[in-house]
Order: C-alpha cells, then sequence, then structure tokens
C-alpha cells in the first residue's frame, strides 16, 4: 500500500475539495445568528431573532408535522413493497431478474424534472376521481415520495440480501419450512438492520424532497422544503438559515443512527 | 428449483411494487405523452417548437454548456478526494468520507442556500472581499450561471465519487507493485497505471453527472435566481407560469429520449449499486 498513498500535490487538491464540499454548510451557521431582516453576515452582533421566528411562526411547525406525516407514510409503503419485491427476487430469482430492477430503479434514473410531471399528470387526474388523495393532499405527497423512494430502498435491501448465506434458507427448506416461515423467521430476521436502513434513509429522502413536491402542491399540503423554498425565491430570509442548522444536526443525527444500527448489525452477524 | 408451483408465489411478491409502479409511474407518463400530441391541439407542433423556437433552444444549449462544465469539474474534484478516501491513511479516509458523505445527505435546499450565503451579495465571500479591501463593490457570484455551476458540481460530487472510487478499489495491488519493480516513478505509476485503470469507473461518473445535471431543478433555479433557465426549470414555468403544458410535455419526452440513449452507453460501466451511498 505505501507505494500507493496519496502524495503532497494530490492531498493539497483533495483538502481544498474537502473544504469546498463542507463550505455551504459551515456558511449558514454564522448567518443564522444575524440581527438583520435580510441575509447578510453577523456585525459583531449576535441574535437568536431568526430561531425565535421559527416558533413564532406557526406555518413552520405545522409544515414540519406535516413532512413527518408524509414521510413516515411514504417510508412505510417504500420499504414495505421493497422487501417484498427484494424478497421475491432472492428466493426465486425469476429469469428477468435484472430487466425487473431496473425496470423498478427507473424513478431514480429517469430526471427529476420529468418524474415531477409524470406525478403531476397522475395526481391532477386522481384529483377527478377524489379530492383526498390527488394534487395539493398530504396523501397524494405521500404517493408521489413513495414511488420516487422506492428504488432507493430497493437497491438497499437488495445490498443487504445479497450479504445472507443462502445455505442457511436452504437448511431451513431442508427441515421443512415453509416459504412463510422462511421468509418471517429466516430472511426477514437476518436482514433487519438493512430494513432499518432502508426506511430509516427512505424518510430522510420524503422528508427532504422538493422537486416533485413543487409540482404536486400549491396552498394546502405545504411541506417544510416547500416552505424552505417559499422563503428563498425571492427575499432571501434568514429564517432559512436557522431551519437549515437545525435540519444539519438533525441530518448528522440520523446518519449518526445508521453507522449505529450498521455496527449492531455487523457485530450480530459476526 | 421447485418448478411450476413457484411461479403463483414469486408474482405474489413482485406484483405489488411493479403494479404501484406501473400505475403510478408508467401509465402517467403515457399520459405525459399525450399531453405533448394533444395540448394545445393535436399534432406534433410541440415537438417542432422544441427543435426550433429560439427560445427553447438557447435554454436547451445553455443546459448542456452548464452540464459539460459540471461534469469536467465535478469528475476531476471526485477523482482527487476518491483518490484519498481509497487509498490514504485511515485517518484521511475517514475524514475523507465525512466530507463526502455529510454533503451528500444535506438537504438539496440547505445546500443551495449555503452557497447563497457565501456568495450572494451580502454573502461571506463579498463582506470578506470588501473588508480586507480587495473590491470595492460586491462581485455577481449568485444569481447567475457561475452560482448555478458551482452549486450544482457541488451536489453531484458525492455521486462521481461512489463509481469512481469503486473502480480504484478494484484495481490489482500487484499490478502498481509491479509498475513500481520495473522502475516507474510515482507520477507515472499514477498516470500510466493507476489513471488509464480506472477508466471505467471515470465514464460512468461522468454518464452520472451529466444525467443527472441535464434534469436538475432545485439549484439552477435558487442559484440561477431566474436568470439562467435551465430546461427543467423551462419545464416548471411553462406548467405554472404560463399554462402551456403541452410543451412541458414535450420537453419533458425529449429529455427520457435522450437520456435514455445515454443509459443504453452507460449500461456497461454502471452498477445500481454505485448510485447511492
Amino acid at each position: 500500500m505505501q507505494s500507493s498513498r496519496p502524495g503532497p500535490v494530490l492531498l493539497i487538491i483533495a483538502t481544498a475539495v474537502a473544504l469546498f464540499l463542507l463550505m455551504p454548510l459551515l456558511a449558514v451557521v454564522p448567518v443564522s445568528f444575524t440581527p438583520q431582516r435580510f441575509l447578510s453576515m453577523p456585525n459583531g452582533v449576535l441574535s437568536l431573532r431568526h430561531y425565535q421566528a421559527l416558533i413564532d411562526n406557526p406555518a413552520w411547525g405545522q409544515s414540519v408535522l406535516l413532512s413527518l406525516r408524509i414521510g413516515i407514510l411514504s417510508s412505510a409503503i417504500a420499504t414495505v413493497l421493497a422487501t417484498m419485491f427484494g424478497l421475491g427476487i432472492w428466493m426465486f430469482q425469476p429469469r428477468f431478474s435484472a430487466l425487473l430492477i431496473g425496470f423498478v430503479l427507473l424513478p431514480l434514473i429517469v430526471p427529476p424534472v420529468v418524474s415531477a410531471m409524470t406525478l403531476y399528470f397522475l395526481m391532477t387526474t386522481l384529483s377527478a376521481f377524489n379530492s383526498f388523495i390527488g394534487y395539493d393532499t398530504w396523501i397524494g405527497v405521500a404517493l408521489a415520495h413513495a414511488v420516487m423512494i422506492t428504488p432507493f430502498a430497493v437497491v438497499l435491501i437488495l445490498v443487504a440480501l445479497f450479504q445472507v448465506d443462502r445455505r442457511i434458507d436452504l437448511a431451513a427448506r431442508g427441515l421443512g419450512a415453509n416459504l412463510t416461515t422462511r421468509a418471517f423467521r429466516i430472511i426477514i430476521p437476518n436482514i433487519k438492520f438493512g430494513i432499518a436502513t432502508a426506511a430509516l434513509l427512505s424518510f430522510v429522502l420524503s422528508w427532504e424532497e422538493i422537486g416533485v413536491t413543487l409540482f404536486i402542491t400549491s396552498v394546502n399540503a405545504i411541506t417544510l422544503p416547500r416552505l424552505m423554498w417559499m422563503g428563498l425565491r425571492d427575499n432571501i430570509d434568514p429564517a432559512i438559515a436557522a431551519i437549515s442548522v437545525l435540519l444539519i444536526i438533525v441530518t448528522a443525527v440520523i446518519l449518526a443512527l445508521r453507522i449505529f444500527i450498521e455496527r449492531r448489525g455487523a457485530s450480530e452477524t459476526k | 428449483m421447485t418448478g411450476k408451483s413457484v411461479l403463483p408465489r414469486t408474482i405474489l411478491l413482485l406484483a405489488p411494487l411493479l403494479l404501484f409502479l406501473g400505475l403510478a409511474y408508467v401509465v402517467p407518463f403515457l399520459g405525459v405523452i399525450r399531453w405533448s400530441v394533444t395540448l394545445p391541439e393535436p399534432g406534433l407542433g410541440q415537438y417542432h417548437a422544441v427543435l426550433t423556437d429560439p427560445l427553447v433552444q438557447s435554454v436547451f444549449i445553455r443546459t448542456l454548456r452548464i452540464c459539460l462544465f459540471v461534469t469536467v469539474a465535478a469528475l476531476v474534484m471526485a477523482y482527487a478526494i476518491a483518490y484519498v478516501w481509497v487509498r490514504g491513511t485511515p485517518a484521511q479516509r475517514m475524514l475523507a468520507e465525512f466530507c463526502i458523505l455529510v454533503p451528500f445527505w444535506i438537504s438539496v435546499l440547505t445546500r443551495a442556500f449555503g452557497w447563497l450565503a457565501l456568495l450572494s451579495n451580502r454573502g461571506l465571500i463579498n463582506t470578506w472581499l470588501q473588508a480586507a479591501g480587495v473590491i470595492s463593490e460586491p462581485l455577481a457570484l449568485a444569481r447567475n450561471e457561475f452560482g448555478v455551476i458551482i452549486g450544482m458540481t457541488h451536489f453531484l460530487i458525492p455521486f462521481a465519487v461512489f463509481p469512481i472510487a469503486s473502480a480504484m478499489r478494484s484495481i490489482d495491488e500487484r499490478v502498481l507493485l509491479a509498475a513500481r519493480g520495473m522502475g516507474a516513478s510515482r507520477s507515472r505509476i499514477f498516470w500510466s497505471v493507476f489513471v488509464p485503470l480506472t477508466y471505467g469507473g471515470l465514464i460512468g461518473a461522468a454518464l452520472i453527472v451529466f444525467v443527472f445535471a441535464l434534469g436538475f431543478f432545485v439549484t439552477p433555479a435558487i442559484l440561477g435566481g431566474g436568470r439562467s433557465v435551465m430546461v427543467a426549470e423551462l419545464v416548471y414555468l411553462r406548467i405554472f407560469q404560463s399554462p402551456d403544458w403541452g410543451l412541458g410535455a414535450a420537453i419533458s419526452v425529449v429529455l427520457v429520449v435522450f437520456i435514455g440513449v445515454l443509459l443504453a452507453l452507460m449500461r456497461r460501466f454502471i452498477k445500481p449499486a454505485h448510485l447511492v451511498g
């Protein structure tokens, strides 16, 4: 390995890249403490007024609750569908596995704006049938998010499944276990950490989703990213900086949780 | 395997997701195609507009130009940090991983806002430069094409890192040792042996970044400030500002066809698992 350790030139470039990657995250911190009404650097005086604004304006709290609700429903749909699909692929190895997986990954690969247009069509069509599930409803947003995050859950669950030793399942089958027993008592317990990670990370993706959400909501279903978007487009509201700082903290906690889940998963399979 | 009796149960497990995506994604896309040839009136007028309308054309050309810039910048930067991530000392590797994964998981809006906080007229960079007396007027760094390129490159670096890093990981250490044994210098080993062995990952990364950049919406809309509109924002504007669903739909279809061709090219280089951290 010694021969291929990064040399000084590469290390300098990589450090610059690392700074570039972290800079925008660090920059929001000072802005969030500005005493001014507009986007600016605090000039010696720090203020918590923009954090206070998050509490005072009920719109923020409402959008957080709505995003939570949407995230939980959509990641539940995605996790269940992806787990079933993964089990089907892993247990039966159908002849066109690659093709089926490719099909399921479409929303991950198709440009977000095309997915947004497609889901806009779906939602406006659904609205014509039922006013609770179509355009600008929370269930509609959850369905659309489920479409967008399921491919991602499929990838994570397939990765977990392909680390399972097939012989365990063969042994269970040899001992006469039926399909349900094999699925619920053998395979799922073996990938439970993979499933937990998939659920957690698909929740994060729904929680942050904005591209599609912009196309399928207008005034009723204002998710947190949608509210941030509204504060970013024209006059930049420094409350966005305060909420960004909080979001960075929450994301860091969730990532730490993911590492914790993976560690436990790793130590248990040893 | 066990023969025919297995088939229905396979279907039972696979069908829910296939049906869900079929009904919620594929069928509506057919609807978008229908919009593109029926709105505002039946015919191929919207496709004609995509090909000939000077405004649409200029947006397409700007989009391609920005995407090319972003792809090259993201590849170079991703290569450097991926190298440290894969072949650095344990401490360097951990730091690199942190710098790659943390931004990857932060919301695209937060990241775009972070760039505004750095680049806008009253942002960090202009404030510092003015305080230091380097400039008297703030530089126009955001709400223009420059801001868009910076923000998109930042967003896409992690997507370039994953395939490059996986190509780097699969290099056989013995090949590098052999090169050294034959007396090659460090830089010779890097440029003549190491880099060529990662071409597959580089091409995969280039295609991923380019495809993602093409349809990307949020960062250009915020950092471009409505002045350097890209294709995706044009679709949005056509639907919500000048109700012209037909043109929005036609642009979407053209994008899908274009990307389908690119994907057919990239099939050799990309594994789905590389798309996520």
